[in-house]
């Protein structure tokens, strides 16, 4: 009977130790609704108190849940409700301010970020929204911890292509602002259709109007439990990996449970969800791309390699759905390039292109992450890169996003150094032939006849 | 608390001794416990309880810091409870 004990223990000691297992991220999400005040001062002040003094305990509890249960818990995080709709009451002319706010409140409770520098603009964007656009290359490039998003799109309401022009030339112009660092402000900076209220991924995380005031999610790693699990499987046909993903997959999601029920009860808060995320960081042992090469691909970007991505993605989510009370977020596997190392050495080496990346996103969670594009790309390449993948979530009822960074100063083949999780990435080729004319024409993507079910 | 504690490290006389009796002085009741060699590497999983009102699972950890260094071997103190929801239904 406790031999059957040991061998689950051992189990579970080699996740950790081996496949580098361990919990990304503890989320909490506090809404700042309440702290909306015509005074911008004021509101500011609501919202330092009010963030200050709900994740004050965060960061103590997850390292005391860390050491309970022997598991690291990699991030602790904070998101925040759309600071458009809490800054639109205040007469600022620009939300710098607001974003220097959430960075000083974050740092203070010692969370290594905090998401929410949001504007929702799929159908329209107020003046509120309007000035917290065009206030995300400073509020990125005069702040450590902030992260910026921005839905552009959704399948309710169709694509506003208006916005995405902006967004084309928001993301030139934040990556010109840290031109010294290669464009690094862009790493902080997400461009969503069909984006989700209770992802607790940076940096697309936002705290959602329809979620309550306070509520703790979590997000699971675990690719190298996955690979491994798979490496038992070789030569066996997909029936059997599909089988064994699940498995494994509804063992992680058993702790990423565990983590936030506990983190729920001693911060006196609502449990939300998990997200059932593979998320990959830049380390060996912890590559999305591995698991997808362990299917039998010589390398991740090959032929092959949707329909590898599609089956990863699909058997994570069934075996996680029975594994928690509550799943959201994103849901799916992260591909983002400078975060997995098998992808860092597939893109240097040619084998992926943006072209594949971007078949990937339609049937994955996310789009296209922390790619590095040269740094002279035109503001309107990079908003008909952000149509197609708003697009893709558009037509297919998903959440797609777009995280490029213009390495200012860097040209293709080039590799960005971000450091820590968010990793490096080689300069990857865009389409040179010109979109300026697509992207100049403003207005909005009717949405898709399948929008309209109700 | 139900705790796992786990020793792993190359084996010699007086670990069992070594780290059962410091449980014993903090007050732990050993509830099972297996213990094998493997390839001249010991390795001992063991559970356990306590009363969480006299010791924090922290302050047992720290406990068994000097015991670690002085057995030469790894100790690995865990909640029950990840062991419970990863592999039960």
């Amino acid at each position: 009977m406790f031999s059957d004990r040991s061998s689950s223990v051992l189990e579970t000691l080699q996740m950790i130790d081996e496949d580098r297992l361990d919990i990304r991220t503890v989320t909490m999400g506090i809404s700042l609704l309440d702290c909306a005040d015509s005074n911008g001062a004021v509101a500011r002040q609501k919202i330092y108190d009010k963030i200050t003094s709900r994740a004050a305990r965060l960061v103590e509890v997850a390292e005391g849940i860390e050491a309970e249960l022997g598991i690291p818990i990699i991030n602790k995080r904070i998101s925040v409700t759309p600071i458009a709709l809490v800054a639109g009451a205040s007469q600022d002319e620009d939300y710098v301010e607001f974003a220097k706010t959430l960075d000083a409140a974050a740092k203070a409770v010692g969370v290594n970020f905090i998401g929410g520098f949001t504007a929702l603009v799929d159908k329209g964007a107020t003046p509120a929204d309007e000035k917290l656009m065009c206030s995300i290359p400073r509020a990125l490039n005069e702040t450590d911890v902030v992260c910026a998003s921005v839905n552009i799109g959704s399948s309710r309401a169709g694509i506003n292509m208006t916005a995405v022009r902006t967004m084309g030339e928001i993301v030139r112009e934040t990556a010109e602002g840290s031109a010294e660092a290669h464009g690094f402000g862009c790493s902080k900076l997400v461009v969503f259709a069909n984006a989700v209220s209770d992802n607790p991924f940076m940096a697309g995380a936002f705290h959602g109007v329809q979620e309550a005031d306070t509520v703790v999610s979590v997000g699971v790693s675990g690719p190298g439990v996955i690979k491994r699990a798979l490496e038992s499987a070789r030569g066996e046909s997909f029936d059997v990996c599909a089988e064994v993903i699940k498995k494994a997959a509804f063992k992680i999601t058993r702790m990423g449970q565990l983590v936030g029920t506990l983190a729920a009860e001693r911060l006196g808060v609502e449990f939300g969800i998990v997200d059932l995320s593979l998320a990959p960081t830049a380390e060996v042992g912890d590559s999305v791309a591995h698991v997808l090469e362990e299917m039998g691909l010589e390398s991740v970007g090959t032929h092959g390699t949707v329909a590898a991505l599609a089956l990863l993605n699909d058997a994570v989510k069934k075996g996680g759905l029975m594994a928690c009370s509550h799943v959201g977020g994103l849901s799916g596997s992260f591909i983002p390039i400078s975060e997995d190392i098998g992808m860092i050495e597939a893109a240097a080496a040619g084998k992926i292109t943006l072209d594949k990346l971007e078949a990937m996103t339609a049937i994955c969670s996310v789009g296209l992450d922390m790619v590095a594009i040269p740094g002279d790309t035109p503001a309107s390449t990079i908003a008909a890169m952000i149509a197609d993948e708003a697009a893709i979530g558009v037509m297919n009822h998903k959440t797609t996003a777009v995280r490029v960074i213009p390495a200012i100063g860097l040209e293709i083949g080039d590799m960005v150094e971000f450091g820590g999780l968010l990793g490096r990435a080689p300069v990857m080729p865009t389409h040179p032939e010109s979109a300026e004319l697509f992207a100049a024409r403003g207005g909005r993507i009717p949405s898709p006849v399948h929008g309209f079910r109700n | 608390m139900k705790i796992i504690l786990t020793v792993t490290g190359l084996d010699h006389e007086g670990i069992i001794a070594g780290v059962t009796g410091k449980l014993a002085e903090r007050k732990v009741n050993i509830e099972n416990l297996s213990q094998t060699l493997m390839q001249g590497y010991f390795t001992m999983i063991l559970q356990g309880s306590f009363d969480e009102n006299q010791q924090s699972i922290t302050e047992l950890q720290e406990a068994m810091k000097p015991v670690e260094e002085q057995q030469q071997v790894q100790i690995r103190i865990q909640s029950d409870a990840i062991f419970q929801a990863m592999h039960t239904l």
